[in-house]
C-alpha cells in the first residue's frame, strides 16, 4: 500500500534551497536509468517545477554489461523558474557502475554530488571501464561530495520478502537509487508509488519489490543522514493553467490525432520501425478508437506508398522515419508532389550519414529535406523547436498539406523526440478546424471533371476521392496537361506545370506567420536558429543579457517557404549567428537566399549545444 | 431497383491507347472492360493502380479511378488505399519486371497479408518499355540486348512464388483467351482478400511467340492443362492425366493409370502444397502447363481485420476524446492563489517513457 512508504524525513538533516538543479542518472543499459530518470522527472513535474530532459542511450539494446558503450543516461534540469534546456553540467550524478562514472564524471559540476553504487566497483568492472585503480579509493573524487552506497546488497535485503527471485532481485536497484534521490531532493514519493502500482498491477511481486527498494533508498538517506544537507527546488511560477509532462514523439502523435479530428478525416499512418521515430507508431497504434489506422509496412517505401494510397482515398495520410528511411521514401515523395495529394512526412533526425548515430540528435537533414528529391520538387518544410511544440506543428503541417494539396515535410530530431518538458495544455476545442472540401461535382464543360483545374487563391487542385460518382479520373507520375490532367509531353506545358507547382508552394509564404524577434531589437547581433537548438539559443541569450550585453534571437519554424519578413529581419542586424547541429546547412540557405554574410556555429557531436558554447560565440562576436 | 447496365464503352477513356499494334495488352484491356461492363457495378467503385512498364499504362485507359505510380510500388499504394477504404474494389496492374523484380517485396507482402486487392500480373517474360532486356521470368539462356551471350539468371515461376507467399487466390490465364480471362477476373472479384492472376501476355515486338506452346493451333491441344475444381486433371483430349507421386505432380498417359489415381483438382484445399506441385508441372510456358485457378481459400482479409480493430476499439473505449488524451499522462495545475504560484497536481498513473 502506498501509505506504508515514508514520505517525511524525521532526520535532522538541514535543507538547502536551490533555484535550479541538474541531475543525471547513469548506469548500464540494463540498469533502468531511463525509467529512474523519467520517474524523477514526472514527480518533479507534478510537484510543479519547470523542467527539461535529455535522455541518452546506446543504439544497442543491451551492449555488453559494464562496458563504456553500454552506458545509458538520463539528465533532467528542474527549476523554480522557466528554463529552456536540460542543463550543461549535472549538479548531481548517480553512477551505477565504474563505466557510468568514467563516461560521465567529467561533466559533473566542480564540487557536485556523486552517488555511487559501491557494489559494482569490483576489479572486473573497473577494468572494463578502463580504471587502473579504484577511483573510490584514490584521490580522483576529491573535491566532490561523494555518497557511497552498497546498492546491490541493500536492494537484495530490501526485496527479500517480496517474492522476486533470481535476476529480478537486482532489477529493482534503479528504484533504490530513485528513493535515495527522492530523499536528497525532497521529491514527492506518491506519484512514483502510484506509477509502480499501476504499471506492475499484473506483476504484484515486481511491484512490491520496486516499492520496497524505493522505500529502502529513501530510508537509507534518512537513517544514515547521507549528506550534511538535502536540497529543495520550489515549484516554478509558471503561466497559469493545466500542465502535463510530454516528450516530442508523444506530442507529435497527439498532434496528428488532433489534426485528424480538426479535419474530420481518418488518420492513416504508414511506416516502418526506425529509431528514433518508432515511438510515434507505438503511441498512435494505441489510439484506434480515434479512427486511427496504423500500417507497419514491409519497408520504408511501402510505408510512404501506403500513405499515398490513403491520401488518394481521402484520409489524413502520414508517414514517418529518420534520415536513412526518408532517403528511401524520396522517390515516392516526388510522386506525391506530382500527384498533388496531401501527405505529412515526418523525419525524426539522428546522426548520419548512413546508420550513423541512431540514438543521437543531429540537424543534418535540412538540405536533404529542402532539395533531396529528383526533379523540381520543392515541398513545404516545417521544423519543430521543442517537445511540446510538436503538437501544434503537426496540426499546422496537416493544414498546409490539405489546403495546398501537397506533401509536407515535418522535421523533428532525437532531442525533441525523447526530451520532455512541461506543456501548458491548449484549449483543444478552440483550435480552428482544418477545412476539407472534397470535390463532389464536375468542374468542366459537359459534366467533365478536370482534376488539375486549380483553386484561384491557393492554386490547389481539387481532391476527388474514389467512390464519388462522375468524377472518375486518373492521376500519375507522368507529366500532366494543365487543367485536364491528361498525360502530356508538351514542352510549354511542362514549363507551365513546373512553374505552377513551385509557385503554389512559394505562395504558402503568404500564409506563414511573420518571424518574431525575441530580446533586444536594438542589439548588434541576431542569433537565428531552427529546430531543437531553440532552448540552448534562448538560454544563451539570457545569459548574455545577464552580463549586460544586448542580443536578439529568432527561430524558424517554416524552412520552406521561409517567412516573408525574414530578409528584413536579418538585414536589421549587423551580425547574424546561426548555431546548428550540422556543418552549416541553414547558413548556406541564408547566404544563398539573402546574400548575407552570416556566421555559423556548428556541432555534430551527437549531443545538443551546451549553453556556454553559444554564449562564448556570441561574446566573441560582440566583444 | 434494376441494376444499371453498362457496356464496354462506359469503361473506356478518351485517351489514345499507346501500346504497340498487336500487343497482348489490348486483349487484356478489352477483357477487363467487358468483365466490368457485365458486372453491373458503378464505375466509381473501382480503382486501378499500376506501377511502371508497358502494362502499367493500363489505368489511363480505364474510365474508373486510377493511379499510375512508381516502378514496383503499386501493391503498397493499393494496400493503403484498400485499408483506408474497404468499400472500394482495388485492382493492381503490374508486369513481370514491375511486380517480380523491383516490386517483388511489396507483392509478396500484399499476398501474405491478404489485402483485398486484385493483382493482375502481365507476364511477357521481357522488359518492353526499356526496349528488350531479359526479365525475372525470362528463360535461362535468353539472348537480349543486355544478355548478348544468353541470360544466366534463373527465372521465377510467378504462380509458385504467389503460392509460396501463401496467397489465398492464385490463377493463371492467357491474354488471347478472353473467355477464360473474364472467368478468372470474375472469380478474383468474388474472392475476399488478395487475388493473384498471372496472365501470359505476348510481346510481339521483343518476345513474340513466347507462349506459342499454349496458343499455337497445333501445340495448344497437347500442352494446355485446364484446372477445373472438383474434376480429374486430364488434357490432350483425355489422353494425358496428372497424378501425384511422392508429393510431386506428374504427367502420365491416362491409359497407364487407374482412373481413381488421377488427381482431382481441389482449389479450396487449405494446404498449398498440392497447388504448388501443380505449379511445378512446368517452369514456364514450355510443355504441358496448367491454366485456371490453382488456389482459392478463405482467410481473413487484412483491410477487414484492420477496420474491425478500429471498430472494436471504438466500442470498448468509446470515440476518442482529445481533452482526455492530452491529460492521460497526469497533469498539474498552476493557479495564482497557490503558494509560489503553483498547486500540486495529481498523477493519473500515466507514464512518459
Amino acid at each position: 500500500m502506498a501509505d506504508e512508504i515514508a514520505t517525511t524525513d524525521p532526520s535532522t538533516t538541514p535543507t538547502e534551497e536551490l533555484d535550479q538543479l541538474v541531475i543525471r542518472f547513469a548506469g548500464d543499459s540494463g540498469d533502468g536509468m531511463q525509467l529512474a530518470g523519467s520517474r524523477f522527472t514526472d514527480a518533479s513535474a507534478l510537484f510543479g517545477n519547470d523542467l527539461a530532459t535529455l535522455p541518452s542511450f546506446p543504439a544497442e539494446i543491451r551492449a555488453p554489461a559494464g562496458t563504456l558503450p553500454g552506458v545509458s543516461s538520463f539528465q533532467v534540469q528542474i527549476a523554480d523558474f522557466d528554463i529552456l534546456t536540460a542543463g550543461d553540467a549535472p549538479d548531481c550524478l548517480v553512477a551505477m557502475n565504474p563505466a557510468a562514472l568514467m563516461k560521465n564524471f567529467a561533466d559533473l559540476r566542480q564540487g557536485g554530488t556523486l552517488i555511487v553504487n559501491t557494489d559494482a566497483f569490483d576489479e572486473r568492472n573497473l577494468a572494463k571501464a578502463g580504471y587502473e585503480t579504484n577511483p573510490l579509493e584514490d584521490e580522483s573524487l576529491q573535491g566532490y561530495r561523494v555518497i557511497k552506497v552498497p546498492m546491490d546488497e541493500l536492494t537484495k535485503e530490501a526485496v527479500k520478502e517480496t517474492g522476486v527471485t533470481g535476476r529480478n532481485v537486482l532489477r529493482s536497484k534503479n528504484f533504490f537509487a530513485l528513493g535515495l534521490m527522492a530523499w536528497l531532493f525532497h521529491r514527492p514519493t506518491q506519484p512514483t508509488i502510484e506509477w509502480v502500482e499501476k504499471k506492475f498491477s499484473k506483476l504484484p511481486e515486481v511491484a512490491a519489490a520496486n516499492k520496497a527498494a524505493f522505500q529502502a533508498g529513501y530510508t537509507f538517506g534518512v537513517a544514515t543522514e547521507a549528506t550534511k544537507n538535502t536540497f529543495e527546488v520550489k515549484p516554478a511560477a509558471l503561466e497559469e493553467g493545466t500542465y502535463t509532462n510530454v516528450n516530442g514523439n508523444t506530442a507529435l502523435a497527439w498532434g496528428l490525432i488532433a489534426a485528424s479530428q480538426k479535419a474530420n478525416l481518418p488518420l492513416f499512418y504508414g511506416t516502418y520501425p526506425i529509431t528514433p521515430a518508432s515511438d510515434i507508431l507505438h503511441e498512435l497504434s494505441r489510439h484506434k478508437n480515434f479512427g486511427v489506422r496504423t500500417f507497419q509496412a514491409e519497408d520504408e517505401i511501402a510505408g510512404v506508398g501506403s500513405a499515398i494510397g490513403a491520401a488518394f482515398a481521402g484520409n489524413l495520410a502520414v508517414t514517418a522515419s529518420s534520415g536513412p528511411g526518408i532517403a528511401l521514401k524520396s522517390e515516392s515523395i516526388s510522386l506525391c508532389f506530382m500527384l498533388e495529394l496531401p501527405m505529412i512526412v515526418i523525419n525524426v533526425q539522428r546522426g548520419g550519414p548512413s546508420t550513423g548515430l541512431p540514438t543521437k540528435p543531429e540537424q543534418s537533414d535540412l538540405l536533404f529535406s529542402l532539395y533531396g528529391r529528383h526533379g523540381e520538387s520543392p515541398i513545404p518544410v516545417l521544423a519543430i523547436a521543442t517537445p511540446s511544440e510538436a503538437f501544434m506543428t503537426a496540426i499546422e503541417a496537416a493544414r498546409i498539406a490539405i489546403r495546398y494539396m501537397t506533401p509536407v515535410l515535418l522535421l523533428s530530431d532525437n532531442q525533441i523526440a525523447n526530451g520532455s518538458e512541461p506543456w501548458l495544455l491548449p484549449d483543444v476545442d478552440a483550435i480552428a478546424p482544418i477545412e476539407v472540401s472534397f470535390a463532389t461535382k464536375a468542374n468542366g464543360p459537359d459534366g467533365t471533371f478536370l482534376p488539375y483545374m486549380r483553386n484561384i487563391d491557393t492554386f490547389a487542385r481539387p481532391w476527388a476521392v474514389p467512390g464519388t460518382p462522375g468524377l472518375e479520373h486518373r492521376i500519375g507520375g507522368l507529366e500532366k496537361e494543365s487543367v485536364s490532367g491528361n498525360v502530356s509531353y508538351d514542352p510549354v506545358n511542362h514549363q507551365l506545370m513546373t512553374d505552377t507547382r513551385a509557385w503554389k508552394v512559394a505562395n504558402i509564404a503568404n500564409d506563414v506567420p511573420h518571424l518574431e524577434v525575441d530580446g533586444d531589437e536594438d542589439a548588434d547581433i541576431l542569433v537565428l536558429g531552427w529546430g531543437s537548438t531553440f532552448g540552448s539559443i534562448r538560454a544563451a541569450a539570457r545569459k548574455v543579457r545577464l552580463d549586460g550585453r544586448k542580443v536578439a534571437t529568432t527561430h524558424l519554424r517554416h524552412l520552406n517557404p521561409l517567412p516573408n519578413n525574414l530578409g528584413d529581419v536579418l538585414r536589421s542586424y549587423e551580425k547574424i549567428l546561426i548555431p546548428e547541429m550540422n556543418t552549416g546547412q541553414l547558413l548556406k540557405v541564408i547566404r544563398a537566399e539573402f546574400l548575407i554574410d552570416a556566421v555559423g556555429l556548428n556541432k555534430v557531436a551527437g549531443e545538443p549545444f551546451k549553453v556556454t558554447e553559444i554564449t562564448d560565440k556570441i561574446m566573441e562576436m560582440i566583444k | 431497383m434494376t441494376a444499371p447496365s453498362y457496356t464496354r464503352a462506359d469503361f473506356q477513356t478518351d485517351q489514345e491507347v499507346r501500346w504497340c499494334p498487336g500487343c497482348g495488352d489490348y486483349t487484356i484491356l478489352a477483357s477487363v472492360q467487358m468483365f466490368l461492363a457485365g458486372l453491373g457495378r458503378p464505375r466509381e467503385e473501382f480503382v486501378f493502380v499500376s506501377g511502371i512498364g508497358c502494362s502499367s499504362r493500363f489505368p489511363y485507359y480505364m474510365n474508373t479511378y486510377g493511379m499510375h505510380s512508381i516502378h514496383g510500388r503499386a501493391p503498397a499504394i493499393a494496400t493503403g488505399l484498400a485499408t483506408a477504404r474497404p468499400d472500394l474494389s482495388v485492382w493492381v496492374i503490374t508486369g513481370d519486371g514491375d511486380g517480380l523484380s523491383i516490386g517483388g517485396n511489396h507483392l509478396i507482402h500484399a499476398l501474405r497479408r491478404n489485402v483485398n486487392l486484385k493483382i493482375i500480373l502481365f507476364n511477357n517474360q521481357i522488359y518492353g518499355l526499356t526496349k528488350g532486356q531479359y526479365s525475372p521470368t525470362s528463360e535461362v539462356g535468353k539472348s537480349t540486348k543486355s544478355s548478348p551471350f544468353g541470360s544466366v539468371d534463373f527465372p521465377f515461376n510467378p504462380v509458385s512464388l504467389a503460392l509460396g507467399a501463401e496467397a489465398t487466390f492464385v490463377a493463371r490465364t492467357l491474354d488471347m483467351d478472353r473467355n477464360h480471362t473474364q472467368e478468372m477476373l470474375e472469380k478474383a472479384y468474388e474472392h475476399e482478400g488478395s487475388a493473384f492472376i498471372e496472365v501470359y501476355q505476348n510481346c510481339n515486338v521483343f518476345n513474340d511467340k513466347a507462349f506459342i506452346q499454349l496458343t499455337g493451333k497445333d501445340e495448344r491441344v497437347h500442352n494446355r492443362i485446364d484446372l477445373e475444381h472438383g474434376k480429374p486433371i486430364v488434357f490432350d483430349e483425355g489422353s494425358k492425366a496428372v497424378v501425384l507421386r511422392g508429393g510431386e505432380a506428374e504427367v502420365v498417359d491416362s491409359s497407364s493409370v487407374d482412373p481413381k489415381a488421377i488427381l482431382v483438382h481441389d482449389e479450396s484445399r487449405p494446404d498449398p502444397s498440392v497447388a504448388f506441385a501443380l505449379s511445378r508441372l512446368s517452369h514456364g510456358p514450355y510443355g504441358p502447363t496448367p491454366l485456371g485457378i490453382f488456389r482459392n481459400v478463405k482467410r481473413d482479409a487484412y483491410d477487414i481485420s484492420v477496420n474491425a480493430q478500429v471498430e472494436a476499439a471504438r466500442e470498448k473505449l468509446g470515440p476518442g476524446d482529445l481533452n482526455k488524451l492530452i491529460r492521460s499522462h497526469g497533469t498539474w495545475t498552476v493557479s495564482p492563489s497557490s503558494p509560489n504560484g503553483s498547486t500540486k497536481g495529481s498523477s493519473n498513473g500515466g507514464s512518459s517513457d
